[in-house]
């Protein structure tokens, strides 16, 4: 398969990004990593006329430590993420879920903002972003906004984003000292994008949690911060307590059904992530042999 | 010339000084290949080349009422488009039978469809073009109205009455039925302490080359001559196809073959679109390339398995197994493959079952249907992982019902190691099986009771862990049984040429092929071994119909034991022919004479006469100075084909060990081993790696590969995101143990090992699955093993 002719402009500023994606509006398409946008051009699934390259822009690439907020800048590929010693000191949780992106050739290439502007509703960023509670940034002509992650995800593969606007960074609040994390996911084979898959960021004072923010992710059209974990917080988890928060977990979600997973199976597997998330948050295994 | 001294009693091509086999070295082809030099189809350019896109059918089953090609052939750059009807001007179609295989029938096929398409994939015109992005733009304006007819897709259906018949002419959808009951089942049965039943069911799966298929087509109207360029396993087939349906002599077409990104049985048949390219390159008089991308490659590439599988055996209590029985079933798509047919797969599930055990009892029917879905035939394994997982299944079942390990059922009821040659219940002859010492190799390599003992441990942590033992038999070293008897024009046998040039170098022509099993590399070693010069002197050329003696090339397991043996044959005959030369110019007799390490040397005390490149020296610029009568002849040439056995039979035995997550279905695979016989060993990397790579085809069908249609027979997973191929990732080690009964057929004593890892890795993985599950009552015969399967069947959704 070969990708339908279009044209192709290498972006020389983000003024100049933001001015070709005005001109051309919907007929344009901006490509950074390539890793998701080529292969839907070459299989005709999208047929862009005008390709906006915007892998020259190094105001777009870059991790910056700002206080107690971490800035990632669009362009950051995967790969620079899973060796950042900024992000594994501040955001380890994303040094963790990057491994589950795709492969090294993708990481070499894919870009954070690539990723999340795809929102590809089993990808692992987005639910991460959920999870850190990060904000996405984006410019167009008129200005920047700054859109809180919770908002930032509207659907399959749909975003805030307008086409005539670009991403350009993500920032991340540091995390507490005293904050753990959790991620996993079950893919058929690794690499893969997931069936199930969640993200953790919690604060645990005496065996308890002072805060939890799981997000899960492939269980719906975007990814979904459950609302379950205000259950779990302030409490002395038992399994009993548990099973009804896996239980009620279960009536959150509306997974879809596809050819690795029917709906059940992503309930019921979403619902062993919970048990097993919060049995390694909290350090204690007596809790994963609970029925989830 | 004196001829009459054979030196056979040195030629023992095992045990010579210097000799290449059993030893592992460094395939010839890989620097070259490594280097980015391979000759891959699909990167040719010729001049005047042009691209051919070919529009395929959306509908699993419609007529064509109109094609519409006006639009398409303005598009600047659009050579040709070309439809069914045009097309049949210059290729007629063919039909899928063998005589031998009685009662086959399948519907004439043309190289593109005429009026009816049959499967969702199925080309219906062919866009011509200077590239292929151009001939894809064209391939979007053509406008084909189609009549969307019922698809037959469910094969249980497909012969009930009220299911449409596909191809009217053939009055139902049976493409072949074969029947066989030998001994006394039902009385077998009847004595039985237990009879154990169960449905098999195996997905359609592929076989994905990494290349996918390619050609390049190139008619010169000049000479009157088609060469296709073409990654083939059997390049003198496809001459032969070609010519036949083109209208042409088998002289008139060359073949060539160098490279080939992986073939594992798909590039063994002929496809239809490959047919067409090369009328297109007649009819537009100039090379034409196809290469399928890789959605096509899905669509169109043979699928293989699909059977479902009912299955009974009769066991006693002291661990007896009396009798098997199978109801088979399996549905080919729309058409019987050329040439080879897809009545085979189902033929050797008949053939193979039962195949490694004593039990005399066996009573089998397959039934084999046409669907409307993409062609069936024969991929790597052929019928033997179907066999080897329901035998397998079912002796498990029985030990389970009886309460005996899994193992020790197998050692009472495998043919033991001294019964040979004997035959099976299906009339398969055995020359010499190894099933009981690789057993005991198999145990010894795994630590059988320390792993029970391990599984018992973690289960009372809740850890679930299962070990899975699959014994099989495997058909290599084909006769004419399997295709000449039967009318096929695929030969059987091979040819060998061997010369020695003018500096003492041999150069080797052979009629197998490489798609990276190491044929170059076993050939060159066999030769250099036989001859007495270093590999680095022997030249392999393979691949290509001008050039090579006629033979059947690459597939069935056949290269090492037939090409091989030709290969030894050939490379004595030379070394006779050199030595018969040597004793004239040393004044001495080819007794007394010997060839090693490029140098002719005293047999007695191995010291130098003449080195060989002196006595080519001679032979070829100062014939002048040799003895009178004396015609030099340092070409050799031999043919091989096995007579006394229609198959060589090899066995062997896997090992799974794996642990279930009880909760999520999921399956991690911790270590697989193999204890395989295939005789004389060439090389044992090149052996390893074709059972290790074996292994992970028979993984991927354990574990991960289908493709999966819906009921209007559209296949919805024609991609390498939605269609799971095994990956290293997911790969146990792999640990390999060999037995070695070398085939007295032959002075190689090689048997082939090509496809024993795919036979029997899937039976041992369901086996170890359900072992793991055995505390919960459940059980799996259903291939791949899904999280979602094994979460249905541990009732957790
Ligand atoms: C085999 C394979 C496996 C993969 N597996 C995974 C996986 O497991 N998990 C996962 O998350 N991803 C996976 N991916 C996708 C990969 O992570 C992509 O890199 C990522 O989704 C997109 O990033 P990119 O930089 O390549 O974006 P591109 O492909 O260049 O663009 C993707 C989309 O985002 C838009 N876009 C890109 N950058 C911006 C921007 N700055 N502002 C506005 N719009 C923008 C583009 O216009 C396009 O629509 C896989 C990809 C492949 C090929």
């Amino acid at each position: 398969m070969k990708a339908s002719a279009f044209s192709y402009a290498r972006a020389t500023s983000v003024a100049n990004a933001l001015d070709l994606l005005a001109a051309h509006g919907d007929s344009a398409k901006v490509l950074s990593g390539g890793q998701s946008l080529m292969p839907a051009m070459n299989l005709r699934l999208i047929n862009p006329e005008l390709l906006v390259d915007i892998g020259d822009l190094a105001e777009l690439r870059g991790i910056v430590l700002r206080g107690d907020v971490l800035r990632i800048g669009a362009l950051t590929r995967h790969v620079d993420l899973l060796q950042s010693p900024e992000i594994a000191a501040h955001a380890p949780l994303l040094t963790e879920a990057i491994g589950h992106v795709a492969h090294p050739a993708i990481r070499n290439r894919g870009t954070i903002g690539g990723s999340l502007a795809h929102a590809d509703p089993a990808s692992e960023l987005p639910a991460c972003m959920l999870a850190l509670k990060a904000t996405i940034i984006v410019r167009g002509q008129p200005g920047e906004r700054r859109i809180a992650a919770g908002d930032f995800f509207t659907g399959i593969y749909e975003t805030a984003l307008s086409p005539q606007e670009l991403l350009v960074a993500v920032e991340v609040p540091v995390a507490r000292k005293d904050s753990t994390h959790f991620f996993h996911e079950f893919a058929r084979r690794h690499g893969d994008y997931a069936i199930v898959g969640a993200a953790a960021q919690a604060v645990v004072r005496d065996g308890v949690f002072a805060d939890l923010r799981i997000a899960f992710f492939a269980v719906g059209d975007r990814p979904l911060l459950a609302k379950v974990a205000a259950r779990l917080v302030d409490v002395a988890i038992t399994p009993v307590i548990l099973a009804e928060a896996s239980a009620a977990l279960g009536e959150e979600l509306d997974p879809q059904e596809d050819q690795q997973a029917s709906a059940a199976m992503r309930r019921h597997l979403a619902g062993v992530l919970l048990v097993r998330g919060v049995s390694a948050l909290l350090g204690r295994p007596d809790l994963s042999g609970a029925p989830a | 010339m004196t001829t009459a001294a054979t030196h056979s009693e040195r030629l023992s091509v095992l045990d010579r000084p210097n000799s290449y086999i059993g030893k592992t070295v460094p395939r010839p082809n890989i620097e070259r290949l490594v280097q980015g030099r391979g000759l891959y189809v699909s990167d040719m350019v010729l001049p005047r080349m042009v691209q051919v896109v070919y529009l395929r059918s959306p509908h699993a089953h419609a007529r064509i009422i109109e094609i519409d090609t006006v639009a398409a052939k303005q598009v600047p750059g659009v050579i040709a488009v070309v439809t069914g009807k045009e097309l049949s001007a210059v290729i007629t179609p063919w039909v899928g039978v063998l005589s031998h295989m009685k009662g086959l029938k399948s519907a004439p096929q043309h190289a593109i469809a005429i009026d009816h398409v049959c499967w969702q994939g199925e080309a219906v015109a062919a866009i011509v073009a200077t590239s292929r992005a151009v001939a894809e733009d064209a391939a979007e304006l053509v406008a084909v109205e189609y009549e969307e007819l019922e698809a037959v897709t469910d094969m249980r259906t497909a012969l009930d009455p009220g299911t449409p018949v596909i191809h009217a002419s053939l009055g139902d959808n049976l493409a072949f039925e074969r029947h066989l009951d030998a001994g006394a089942v039902d009385q077998a049965f009847a004595g039985s302490d237990e009879v154990v039943e169960a449905d098999f069911v195996f997905g359609r799966h592929t076989g994905v080359t990494l290349e996918p298929r390619a050609v390049v087509a190139d008619w010169s109207a000049a000479e009157a001559r088609l060469t296709i360029y073409q990654g083939t396993q059997a390049p003198h087939m496809v001459q032969n196809i070609a010519a036949l349906h083109l209208g042409l002599q088998d002289s008139q077409v060359r073949v060539v073959c160098k490279d080939v990104g992986g073939s594992f049985g798909i590039k063994v048949h002929v496809y239809a679109d490959e047919m067409a390219t090369y009328a297109l390159s007649k009819l537009l008089r100039r090379p034409v390339k196809y290469v399928a991308d890789r959605v096509e490659s899905f669509n169109t590439d043979i699928h293989a398995r699909d059977h479902l599988c009912r299955g009974r055996i009769g066991v006693k209590r002291d661990g007896t197994i009396t009798a098997f029985e199978i109801d088979d079933l399996t549905g080919i798509g729309p058409y019987s493959m050329y040439p080879r047919t897809s009545a085979i797969e189902a033929n050797q599930v008949v053939n193979l079952v039962g195949g490694p055990y004593v039990a005399k009892n066996y009573r089998a029917r397959t039934r084999v249907v046409f669907q409307n879905k993409n062609v069936m035939c024969q991929y790597r394994g052929v019928g033997h992982p179907v066999a080897c997982s329901v035998t397998e299944g079912l002796v498990d079942l029985a030990a389970a019902k009886i309460g005996m390990d899994p193992v020790e059922i197998r050692r009472r009821n495998l043919v033991p190691d001294d019964a040979y040659p004997c035959a099976s219940p299906s009339g398969l002859k055995f020359e010499l099986l190894s099933h009981h010492a690789a057993l005991n190799r198999l145990m010894a390599m795994m630590d059988y009771d320390g792993l029970r003992a391990e599984q018992a441990a973690l289960r009372k942590k809740n850890i679930h862990r299962g070990i899975g033992i699959a014994s099989f038999i495997e058909i290599t070293n084909p006769s004419a049984a399997f295709y000449g008897v039967g009318g096929a024009r695929i030969s059987s046998q091979d040819g060998v040429a061997v010369r020695m040039d003018a500096t003492g170098a041999a150069i080797c022509q052979t009629s197998i092929t490489e798609q990276g099993q190491g044929s170059e590399s076993l050939t060159a070693q066999i030769v250099g071994s036989v001859l007495g010069v270093p590999m680095e002197r022997v030249r392999v050329i393979l691949g290509d119909t001008d050039n090579t003696p006629y033979g059947g090339g690459t597939w069935a397991s056949r290269g090492a034991g037939i090409g091989g043996e030709a290969a030894l044959q050939a490379a004595k005959a030379l070394r006779s022919n050199i030595l018969d030369v040597a004793a004239a110019i040393l004044q001495s007799t080819p007794a007394e004479l010997d060839i090693v390490n490029n140098a002719i040397v005293n047999a007695g005390d191995g010291s130098t006469r003449i080195e060989l490149s002196e006595l080519a020296r001679i032979v070829y610029f100062r014939p002048d100075t040799l003895p009178p009568g004396i015609q030099p002849e340092l070409m050799a040439t031999r043919h091989f084909v096995p007579r006394d056995y229609p198959f060589a039979f090899t066995n062997g035995i896997q090992a799974s060990w794996l642990e279930v997550d009880t909760d999520t279905g999921f399956v991690k695979l911790l270590k697989h081993w193999v204890v395989e016989d295939c005789g004389t060993i060439i090389n044992p990397q090149l052996v390893d790696e074709q059972i290790r790579g074996g292994v992970v085809q028979g993984l991927g069908a354990a574990l991960f590969e289908k493709c999966i249609y819906d009921e209007r027979g559209q296949l919805t997973n024609a991609n390498m995101a939605d269609y799971l191929v095994p990956m290293s990732g997911e790969m146990p080690d792999i640990d390999i143990g060999h037995v070695v009964s070398p085939t007295a057929e032959t002075e190689l004593g090689a048997k082939g090992a090509g496809e024993a890892g795919t036979a029997g890795a899937a039976a041992a993985v369901a086996n170890a699955v359900n072992d793991a599950l055995r505390p919960f009552g459940a059980t799996i015969t259903e291939i791949p093993l899904t999280p979602q399967t094994i979460l249905t069947a541990l009732r957790r959704i």
